[in-house]
């Protein structure tokens, strides 16, 4: 996966912005869509895209900020280079999953959310892959993985540069 | 030579596509076509490798990039001989599975071949009453969890007036121990696009969406492509396979929030607001998407569809248990020695489920719990193993079906632990709507921890914390989440007692 950079302090981000959300002004329901799209395009949804769009949809920047705070996928903050889902759902429990995440972030040092000092990983709690009959499973920057246990973990941990 | 391999999340996420990688090194010189298709549902035997034989394909599994050549050879010891012959194939009844794990999942041709597109065909021979009455006969209910009569959602629809009228199928599949919806998308797309078409169709809407959880790349990935596929093909547009009748549709993708799975929080989701549950009435039916009537299915009630009009509903009907008509497409998963998909006709017990056909647990230690239904299902101790897999069987035992997902725990689970996590996870996920859930469940936490130090006043607290919830919450979140919390504090009495003991 290629690592979407956002430079706060640069303002040539509007045109892209605005590209972006002209895109997807004919849907039915486009706001979804439009911060994916932006959130793939710069990891995160900046502070400008947010007047922006709050602009584009006529909603208030208050409405938008409950959207964007209310679904686990969107970002104010940039993640790390790599994001490790580790799935914290039951039938992942049944097979040791509640271990192998603690194991993951006693590790890394973190808790759950938190990126690692060098930038290159932050974990993640997922709740279902559908990797129900293969698990515990984590998804690598989405590449799934099943049957993982702290060997393989501690692999893709390396792979990952944490 | 024809060599499958599925190219099912499952499979890749147990290294299908290294496999692939291997199969093509060891094949040097020789003429090998490799085709990626879905999974057959053993996902104990993935990556499952076919090769055709006389028509034939035999199966090896579960394969390692070592054994490639081996493979290609026909002399490793993985072979399991022709997979059409296996005891898990031919226990089942696929209806609605008939093609996942068979075909190419993005050829349209493949898809025709093996009986695609029969039942759109035959649909647009019938009026829309017709069509409606004809889901009706069936038997089909939501798939979802709800159970809810399929016809009676689309005969409420057909009958609404209205310009536009939508099909939005739910295919946000967040429960633990589900992944039907996401096997068929990554394995048949095409069955859900036809089901889709068939209920436009019926009821007169022009415009389909599928929510798509994000925690699902590769089943975005194959759907979106079908969509395109199917366009190009005249099967979805202006003109539906040269009928003059319209229906097209998207995919959406979900913001990981479990909550959208809720009907109406995933209809406020597709309109771009927060996944806030509404209140009913007024029913989705009648003012869902954009206030317009719509019909919110499940992913698996609308790839079954085709075949119920292939087959006719009868035939479907036929199938099945009481008021549970037709076939459960079981998802067997967690601690279990044979986990994957097994689809067969309501009314098998519980303990074949889990100890006949899923072969007991992974560990080879006691089976202590199986959740059945997703993380607001109830835990369902040995005892209640003689249970039949139907709605009102289940009902009637203090548990549901749900999406029919089984999550199997051995003798070491911490049935307390289970409990805390359900009130936690519904923490995490409440939308914020409903005080007793919003509340309830951070209380609930609480509540189970003060039972974990000991405190015995705090059981009678939890139990009826959970009678508020249930009574109080407007969704399924709340609302059943006291399922698996009161079941593991009734059947599993010893893991709240221990605690309090070893406090003491």
């Amino acid at each position: 996966m290629s690592t979407p950079t956002y430079t706060p302090d640069a303002s040539d981000h509007d045109a892209d912005i605005k590209r972006i959300i002209d895109a997807h002004l004919q849907l039915e329901g486009p706001l979804l869509p439009m911060l994916h799209a932006v959130q793939a395009e710069f990891g995160l949804i900046p502070e400008a895209a947010q007047r922006l769009i709050a602009d584009a949809l006529n909603i208030t920047r208050a409405e938008l900020h409950g959207v964007i705070s209310f679904y686990h996928d969107f970002r104010e903050k940039p993640a790390g280079r790599h994001v490790l889902k580790i799935c914290r759902a039951e039938a992942c429990q049944s097979v040791g999953g509640a271990a192998l995440a603690d194991h993951v972030l006693e590790k890394l040092g973190l808790n759950w959310h938190g990126t690692t000092a060098n930038g290159a990983v932050t974990v993640e709690p997922v709740y279902c892959l559908g990797l129900c009959a293969c698990a515990p499973a984590a998804m690598v920057d989405g590449r799934v993985v099943g049957r993982v246990d702290a060997t393989r973990m501690d692999a893709l941990l390396a792979e990952a540069g944490a | 030579m024809k060599v499958y391999v599925p190219m099912d999340s499952a499979a890749k996420a147990l290294g299908a596509d290294d496999v692939v990688l291997a199969l093509l090194k060891a094949a040097e010189g020789r003429d090998i076509q490799i085709i990626r298709t879905g999974s057959r549902g053993m996902i104990w035997l993935e990556p499952l490798v076919e090769v055709e034989v006389d028509g034939q394909r035999h199966g090896f599994g579960p394969a390692t990039p070592a054994d490639a050549a081996a493979i290609l050879e026909g002399t490793s010891a993985l072979a399991l001989g022709p997979v059409e012959d296996l005891d898990w194939m031919k226990r089942q009844t696929r209806l609605t599975f008939a093609r996942c794990g068979v075909i190419d999942p993005l050829s349209l041709e493949d898809y025709s071949a093996h009986g695609g597109l029969k039942g759109l065909r035959r649909a647009l021979t019938l009026t829309s009453q017709q069509m409606v009455d004809e889901v009706q006969t069936s038997g089909l209910r939501g798939r979802g969890g709800a159970g809810f009569p399929t016809g009676i959602k689309w005969q409420t629809v057909h009958d609404a007036g209205a310009r536009q009228k939508y099909i939005v199928c739910n295919a946000d599949e967040g429960d633990s121990g589900t992944f039907a919806d996401r096997m068929i998308m990554e394995g048949d797309p095409f069955t859900l696009i036809e089901g889709m078409t068939i209920a436009g169709l019926a009821v007169g809407a022009t415009r389909g969406y599928v929510y798509l959880r994000s925690e699902y790349p590769d089943a975005i990935h194959v759907m979106r492509q079908a969509v395109a596929i199917a366009r190009e093909a005249g099967v979805l547009g202006a003109d539906v396979l040269n009928s003059g009748r319209a229906f097209d549709m998207e995919i959406r993708e979900g913001a990981g929030a479990y909550v959208c799975g809720e009907e109406t929080s995933l209809l406020n989701s597709l309109e771009g607001k927060r996944g806030v549950v509404r209140a009913k009435p007024p029913l989705p039916a009648l003012e869902g998407f954009l206030g317009r009537p719509t019909v919110v299915n499940n992913v698996i009630s609308l790839a079954t569809v085709p075949v119920i009009f292939e087959r006719g509903a009868q035939y479907y009907a036929d199938f099945g248990l009481g008021r549970s008509r037709g076939t459960v497409t079981l998802q067997i998963a967690g601690n279990v020695a044979r986990g994957g998909l097994f689809e067969t006709a309501f009314g098998v017990t519980l303990d074949e489920v889990v100890n006949d056909i899923g072969g007991g647990t992974a560990s080879r230690r006691p089976v202590k719990a199986v959740q059945v239904g997703g993380p607001l299902g109830a835990y369902m101790p040995v005892s209640k193993f003689d249970t039949p897999i139907g709605y009102e069987e289940f009902d009637a035992k203090g548990g549901l079906i749900g999406h029919a997902g089984l999550v199997v725990f051995d003798d070491r689970a911490d049935m307390l632990k289970m409990a805390r996590f359900a009130m936690e996870f519904c923490a995490v996920e409440s939308c914020g709507k409903c005080t007793p859930c919003r509340i309830g469940s951070v209380r609930g936490v609480e509540t189970i921890d003060r039972i974990a130090q000991g405190d015995a006043s705090a059981v009678p607290l939890l139990t009826d914390l959970c009678e508020t919830m249930k009574d109080g919450s407007l969704c399924a979140l709340g609302g059943f989440t006291p399922f698996p919390v009161m079941s593991a504090l009734t059947h599993f009495p010893d893991d709240f007692a221990t605690h309090k003991e070893a406090a003491e």
